[in-house]
């Protein structure tokens, strides 16, 4: 069905901090890796090692240049995948029910033998989180790995998005955004995590965390104090010391 | 956004037949053409539903588009298409009765509807999303419609002067409509900026710095279309001509000089057909979609 749930028990999502993103891909080609060989069917590419490779991908890294009138340019690498809002426009434009929200955890998924490819559902989507495979005619989006989250025959440690696992800077963090007490949850209130395109009403369950605020002064090294600088050092050094003292 | 020949084809096809099938059921003029007339709007909208399963990738799997009329308006375009052809077949056996005709003319017209309403239901593409939309759609339905009409009437006896009037002022009113359209469209709309994208660059600005891919995506094709946007004034001159004011000189001429209808309402409609399939690239070439923002300031976007 592609109404909508009215509340979901859980809202499984993830939270990703542009301070700490460094813009490696590594989430990226992660994510790829994992989706293409999973389940369900491969995410395929065209002419993926000739002149113009093009491919379906669920997660992609925009760098972005921000300038403040007052401050100096900063690059913000600003990763971008499904969201898993909770009033998702593209399930409710899908004509065949193949677009659905998952009323246990949230989990906007596609059911790839139902979809006609007419591609609406990425129309519909303000984000661009919807690709459409060019070799199967169905449309991919982000699971958030739900063949890792659930996977018993995995590691516990491995029970999260690709994406996440793969992440070197932990700038992606993954949780139950519905959960007040759970670490994604924290974070968002500590950090002041924020939707992308509020004005659009989707209501997105991923939340960004803002770039930390740079002091003025930050390009200087500051002034470290000596440590310990008046204590009398012992042995040889504390010898020579007292022999320095005696000559000064 | 990408114009896909395919819907422009269906939109455009379609809704001539709808419109002409909204007109034969509610008129009373000229029976004996009513046949002909009735298989030439049934042809017209169903090459129109054949043509836009031509852009899916699965095209055998159409039948599921049926399944999902209460949230989606595509599948309800799809069950009001099905419903109005079964409806066209069932006025045929009943002898063209009064009342299914008028049925018919409802769902034909709510057909229109529902295919103008995928379009101006969707946020993410502000310029559609307008009443408006649906207004133009079915106004250029029925005025297409409409001089399609008095063409098969005035192979016969002719739809009389009335009926001529009445494909004029919708003529007239479709691209009045069209041009508050398009007055919105260019207006001061907010459209999701960079800045809302993002969440960055307050009381700054952003640009994007390096694109998250060397070469292009499925999202460029499909919504950062841009090529024929400079031309766009020229092409919307075009329509309004070809689309407004031709077929509109077209009926004048044809209420003015019965044994002319024919000669000119027949190249009237090929002329309003093509205006209107430049309208319809327009539609689809002109309209920016919010993802774009991501992309903004990159110099492949």
């Amino acid at each position: 069905m592609t109404a909508l749930p009215k509340k979901t028990a859980q809202k499984l999502g993830l939270v990703i901090d542009l301070d700490t993103c460094v813009g490696c891909h590594a989430c990226v080609v992660s994510c790829k890796e994992w989706n293409t060989g999973g389940y369900p069917a491969p995410l395929s590419d065209e002419d993926a090692y000739g002149a113009e490779p093009v491919g379906a991908w669920l997660n992609r890294v925009h760098s972005f240049e921000v300038t403040a009138p007052d401050a100096a340019a900063r690059i913000v690498h600003f990763p971008k995948s499904c969201l898993h809002c909770d009033n998702a426009p593209c399930v409710t434009v899908c004509p065949t029910g193949s677009s659905y929200k998952r009323e246990e955890d949230g989990i906007v998924l596609v059911d790839e033998d139902l979809c006609i490819g007419c591609g609406l559902c990425a129309w519909a989507c303000p984000y661009g989180a919807r690709e459409m495979d060019p070799v199967d005619g169905v449309m991919k989006k982000c699971t958030l790995c739900v063949d890792r989250i659930y996977n018993d025959n995995l590691a516990e440690e491995d029970r999260e998005p690709a994406c996440v696992r793969a992440c070197p800077t932990r700038a992606r963090h993954f949780g139950d955004l519905n959960d007040p007490d759970s670490a994604v949850s924290k974070l968002v209130a500590d950090r002041g995590g924020y939707d992308l395109m509020p004005e659009q009403g989707t209501k997105p369950v991923n939340q960004y965390l803002p770039p930390r605020p740079r002091d003025a002064d930050s390009t200087r090294t500051p002034r470290l104090d000596p440590i310990d600088g008046d204590a009398t050092p012992d042995g040889i050094l504390g010898w020579l010391d007292r022999a320095l003292e005696r000559l000064g | 956004m990408h114009p896909a020949l395919s819907i422009i084809l269906f939109t455009t096809l379609s809704g001539l037949g709808f419109g002409l099938l909204a007109w034969l059921g509610t008129s009373s003029a000229s029976p004996d053409v009513r046949p002909a007339a009735t298989i030439g709007a049934f042809v017209l909208a169903s090459a129109g539903l054949v043509a836009s399963t031509f852009h899916l990738g699965h095209p055998e799997r159409a039948w599921r588009a049926l399944s999902q009329w209460r949230s989606s308006w595509l599948s309800r375009e799809g069950v009001m298409a099905m419903l109005t052809l079964g409806t066209v077949m069932a006025w045929w056996l009943s002898g063209f009765s009064q009342w299914l005709g008028a049925l018919l003319a409802l769902f034909a017209l709510s057909t229109v509807y529902t295919t103008a309403m995928i379009y101006a239901q969707m946020r993410s593409v502000r310029q559609w999303e307008t009443a408006l939309t649906p207004a133009v759609f079915l106004l250029l339905a029925l005025a297409g419609g409409g001089l399609l009409f008095l063409f098969a009437a005035a192979t016969n006896s002719g739809a009389g002067v009335g009926m001529g009037s009445i494909v004029l002022i919708l003529i007239v009113a479709a691209w009045i409509v069209k041009f508050a359209w398009w007055r919105r469209a260019d207006g001061d709309i907010e459209i999701s900026a960079t800045r809302s994208a993002t969440g960055l660059g307050i009381g700054g600005e952003v640009r994007l710095f390096e694109s998250p891919h060397t070469g292009t995506n499925y999202l460029l094709r499909e919504m950062g279309f841009r090529v024929g946007r400079k031309h766009a004034r020229t092409l919307r001159r075009i329509a309004v001509f070809a689309g407004g004011v031709v077929p509109a000189a077209g009926v004048i001429l044809a209420l003015a000089f019965d044994e002319l209808a024919l000669f000119v309402l027949a190249p009237a409609i090929v002329v309003h057909l093509l205006g209107v399939l430049a309208e319809r690239w327009l539609f689809f070439a002109e309209a920016r979609h919010a993802v774009m923002s991501y992309y903004a300031g990159a110099a492949r976007a």
